[in-house]
């Protein structure tokens, strides 16, 4: 497909303008217990019950690093192409806020875990990389709730001290869908992983996102501002459409824009100014003194460089490769593991041809509608295996598995046992199929008379008057087979 | 029966465990001397009645295997212990009760000893003389007038008064040798993460170092074997097989080869430190160990880098203390931000004030290069320059301090005079090294004065030997006529 028919430009009277658009996506590592203290990381618990003396600063308390997450970073740069640095520092980030328990935040600063890295998108246009700049731990801070009580903020440290990646892109996104695309990706290259479930819904993955904007071709790139903590994809596109367009009235109106923080109010569809360069926060980073320089072995990182499960991108060219499936088909069913994983379950026993087809349209279609994710499906893969099975072999035609397949998805129950309850089995016996051809035929001998004399448009109608004699079971080909016969004589 | 005024802490260890007196006589003991040495101010919490129960509980169990059975310990009040208030000497945790026991004293308490209360202590440690403390100023058994230096001026002081038979303090740029200098006792401070400092109320992490405070060298070396170890819970701490201090002590330094750095010679030293530290020079040569002349050419950078990265850590570690989750909390501020300028603002003195828009100052973007970075490299050479001269000696001799004790209010309004204190300590903290203070003399009106022995990092037992042979050809015991009392 061409390029131009996706180009992404705000286009005004006297000028094409270009978005500029790179990415700080927050990602919530998966692991048992917090950053840099044993506390639990279980989302959903009573406020305040997975809180250590660490986590809420007490005095003489003191951070030690938890090895898991060190390696969930590492697997997530090796995951993301990237250079993981055998030598990464731990800073502290310095400002006051009732849910930061210490003053400070444990993050990486001038020198993170995982540096350089990439990521393809698979755009409709091709495919396209996004550069990585970096990878980075830090930790989470607490929950401020401010309306619960009109005179009282009450302060919830579950999540203080909980591990996050920061990934930085590289300023090369240009569109909404672009940004829609890369969320997905990374999302999918780490719930690949197991670094990170993507739960965009309890905060375990967002981002800040930054725009500018410049005409297009000019090189140098405009002021940025940056969209604070942006919490799902919708409204990152939503954020970036109306960030850009305001940027743009701002410089065609001559004004200039101003670097700054800004929030998106997902109500009006609109940013608004947070805070602008001059108020913004002097973080004081300095390398933490609780804390030794991270140094990682070689050996330590080829050992999960060795145990790294296969990526979407690799599992994707497989796919094309052995099953012979359309590059988008493959993107399809890879984009989720657990759909990788469902698919070749399927094809185990079943065709592949048949398999990829109910998969993305028929299957998509009822996890859709209701909902539900494919580990939900109420269609089990050898269930969806069984059915296809009973179409491959002429048992049952297509037209009648989707009607198996409906009473599949509503009970849960195999293909063969609806079969054989509904008496939906297809009549393949060529001689009991002779014998409702003939009775039908008899029937009408009037509109056989008919048909011979050059009617001939009224063979569809024989077949119908088969198929309601039949209760529409007659195998449709042998139907034709037999009937062509019969009706020459 | 023995004088226990008069006792070592090793010897009070073999008094009980030869079953000559029970833990509770010598608990009874110590908390007489504590309630007769309160003009001292050098006590911010006792706990009596728990110290009490704990000798009886051992006088009836009669378990000799720790080497502290049966002691009672006051400690610096900036060690966090359970159930026990720990103030740092600070409004702002003033009624703060920790639910933890810090890696320290639980290694104290594991060896047989327990509390006896806690001791006075500059604001979070910062100060040379005892006088930052919300709870008061903490006068020198030595001299009524008398600083007992700082910030481990409390434990200085108790441990001079017999309040205590041995204490622990804690050493962020000579916050245990100096005060041991004024108040003529022994305080080291050791290689950086050799003591845990976990449940320590932190100053400056990179810094901070908690040591033995004793009357000898022998109850040093006792003392340092029985706190230190490897802890995992904290990540600074080293991982390295636990040394018998005591057992190895011997006095033999024959041979050994002591630097003498000619950049300690500081300007307008009085003449009586210099005098000192001549004799210190003349008791090594005479016990056949080799002086040389050696240059730590960055020393005078010392000071000046230790007042960028001390409170530049500081800064950050005390920002903890905003009234949100304990400690001190202002009714004032009718919000967030108000509350927390007025917590602060009423909760902290004037010198963590100080310390704290210093520390924020040189972090703060465009000051962080020319002072935080600047101040990290010279570091790095002090620290080379000790490396450097540890390939030609075992160890180096200077003064602790380049004065003895001096009187209650005659540097409070001059914080640079103050920290001109740290001068001849600060440098091992940096380098994050070994080093011993030993009474070596007195000046002309008979205040102590102190000297230091310097090694490289994990050499504790080789200043401990030179340090317990010169304290035996110094032959000094200080001898005070209890006039507090």
């Amino acid at each position: 497909m061409e390029k131009e028919k996706f180009d992404y430009f705000i286009k005004t009277e006297s000028n094409i303008w270009e978005v500029v658009i790179g990415l700080e996506v927050h990602a919530q590592v998966i692991s048992e217990s917090k950053l840099f203290s044993g506390s639990s990381t279980k989302f959903g618990s009573k406020p305040n019950t997975q809180v250590s003396l660490v986590d809420s600063a007490f005095p003489g308390m003191l951070p030690v690093i938890n090895q898991y997450c060190i390696e969930q970073a590492v697997k997530t740069g090796l995951g993301l192409n990237a250079k993981i640095n055998l030598l990464s520092i731990f800073d502290r980030k310095n400002y006051f806020y009732a849910d930061l328990p210490a003053g400070y935040q444990i993050s990486q600063y001038k020198s993170p875990i995982v540096g350089e890295g990439a990521v393809t998108l698979d755009m409709p246009y091709g495919s396209k990389k996004i550069g990585i700049e970096r990878l980075h731990l830090e930790q989470d801070a607490g929950k401020s709730i401010h309306d619960l009580s009109p005179d009282n903020t009450f302060v919830d440290l579950n999540r203080a001290g909980v591990a996050l990646m920061e990934i930085v892109s590289k300023p090369d996104l240009r569109s909404p869908s672009e940004v829609n695309s890369y969320v997905k990706k990374l999302r999918t290259i780490m719930r690949y992983l197991g670094t990170c479930d993507g739960n965009m819904q309890e905060g375990s993955l967002r981002a800040d996102v930054n725009v500018s904007v410049k005409k297009k071709g000019e090189k140098k790139f405009g002021t940025r501002c940056e969209i604070k903590n942006v919490n799902s994809i919708k409204f990152m596109e939503m954020a970036i459409d109306s960030e850009a367009k305001r940027q743009v009235e701002l410089l065609e109106t001559g004004k200039t824009i101003i670097q700054e923080t800004r929030l998106f109010d997902t109500k009006k569809n609109e940013t608004r100014s947070m805070r602008s360069k001059e108020e913004a926060h002097d973080y004081r980073y300095f390398p933490d003194p609780d804390l030794l320089p991270l140094e990682l072995k070689q050996s330590f990182i080829d050992n999960i460089k060795n145990k790294l499960p296969e990526l979407p991108d690799q599992k994707k060219e497989r796919f094309i490769k052995n099953y012979k499936l359309t590059p988008y088909e493959s993107n399809v069913l890879v984009s989720e593991f657990e759909t990788s994983k469902y698919f070749e379950e399927v094809i185990k026993k079943a065709d592949i041809n048949l398999a990829k087809n109910w998969i993305i349209v028929e299957l998509f279609a009822v996890l859709n509608k209701k909902n539900l994710d494919i580990k939900e499906s109420p269609v089990s893969p050898q269930n969806l295996a069984s059915l296809i099975n009973a179409i491959s072999s002429g048992e049952i035609s297509g037209k009648i598995a989707k009607k198996v397949f409906e009473i599949m998805v509503e009970t849960g129950d195999e293909p063969t046992k609806i079969i054989k309850e509904k008496g939906l089995k297809q009549q393949s016996d060529p001689k009991e199929l002779e014998k409702i051809i003939i009775k039908v035929l008899e029937a009408n001998s009037d509109k056989v008379l008919q048909y011979n004399s050059g009617k001939e448009k009224l063979y569809g109608f024989f077949v119908g008057e088969i198929m309601k004699a039949s209760s529409g079971s007659a195998n449709p080909k042998l139907v034709n087979d037999i009937l062509k016969v019969k009706l020459k004589k | 029966m023995t004088d226990l005024n008069k006792s070592s802490l090793k010897e009070i260890v073999n008094l009980i465990k030869s079953k000559k007196i029970s833990s509770l006589e010598v608990t009874k003991h110590f908390i007489k001397n504590i309630e007769k040495g309160k003009n001292l101010n050098s006590f911010i919490t006792t706990c009596f009645e728990k110290s009490m129960n704990s000798a009886k509980e051992f006088d009836s169990k009669k378990n000799f295997d720790g080497l502290l059975s049966g002691i009672p310990i006051a400690v610096k009040d900036l060690f966090c212990t359970k159930n026990i208030k720990t103030t740092a000497g600070s409004k702002i945790l003033e009624n703060f009760v920790p639910t933890y026991e810090s890696t320290v004293t639980d290694n104290l308490w594991s060896e047989g000893a327990f509390l006896l209360g806690k001791l006075n202590c500059d604001e979070f440690a910062m100060g040379s003389s005892n006088e930052t403390s919300y709870f008061g100023n903490t006068i020198n058994p030595v001299g009524k007038n008398l600083v007992p230096g700082g910030s481990s001026g409390g434990s200085a002081s108790a441990l001079a008064a017999s309040l205590t038979p041995a204490t622990i303090g804690t050493d962020t740029g000579g916050s245990i040798r100096q005060p041991a200098s004024f108040t003529g006792t022994v305080g080291l401070k050791p290689t950086y993460g050799l003591c845990s400092r976990w449940g320590i109320v932190a100053f400056a992490s990179s810094l901070d170092q908690a040591g033995p405070m004793t009357q000898n060298v022998e109850d040093c070396a006792l003392m340092l074997e029985a706190m230190s170890g490897y802890d995992k819970k904290d990540s600074t701490s080293i991982n390295k097989k636990k040394e018998n201090y005591l057992k190895n002590l011997n006095q033999k330094i024959d041979g050994l080869k002591i630097g003498i750095p000619k950049e300690y010679r500081v300007e307008n030293m009085p003449k009586e430190i210099n005098d000192l530290w001549k004799k210190g020079i003349d008791i090594l040569n005479k016990s056949g160990a080799k002086i040389i002349d050696i240059s730590l050419p960055h020393t005078k950078y010392a000071l000046p880098t230790y007042y960028i990265v001390a409170p530049a850590e500081a800064s950050s570690n005390l920002a903890r203390y905003d009234g949100v989750k304990f400690g001190y909390r202002s009714s004032k501020g009718n919000n967030l931000v108000e509350m927390y300028e007025s917590t602060r603002g009423e909760g902290f003195g004037d010198e963590v004030k100080r310390r704290v828009l210093i520390g924020t100052y040189v972090l703060s973007s465009g000051y962080y290069d020319a002072y935080y970075i600047k101040a990290q490299k010279v570091r790095r050479l002090i620290k080379n320059d000790f490396d450097q001269c540890f390939k030609n000696v075992d160890a180096i001799l200077t003064p602790s301090t380049p004065s003895s004790a001096f009187k209650i209010g005659e540097k409070t309004n001059d914080p640079i005079s103050m920290y001109l204190n740290d001068v001849f300590t600060v440098p091992a903290n940096l380098a994050g090294i070994p080093a011993i203070s030993i009474p070596a003399g007195q000046d002309s009106e008979g205040h102590p004065l102190g000297i230091q022995l310097i090694s490289k990092a994990l050499d504790e037992q080789k200043i401990l030997n030179i340090a317990f042979a010169m304290e035996k050809s110094i032959g000094h015991k200080q001898s005070l006529n209890r006039w507090w009392e």
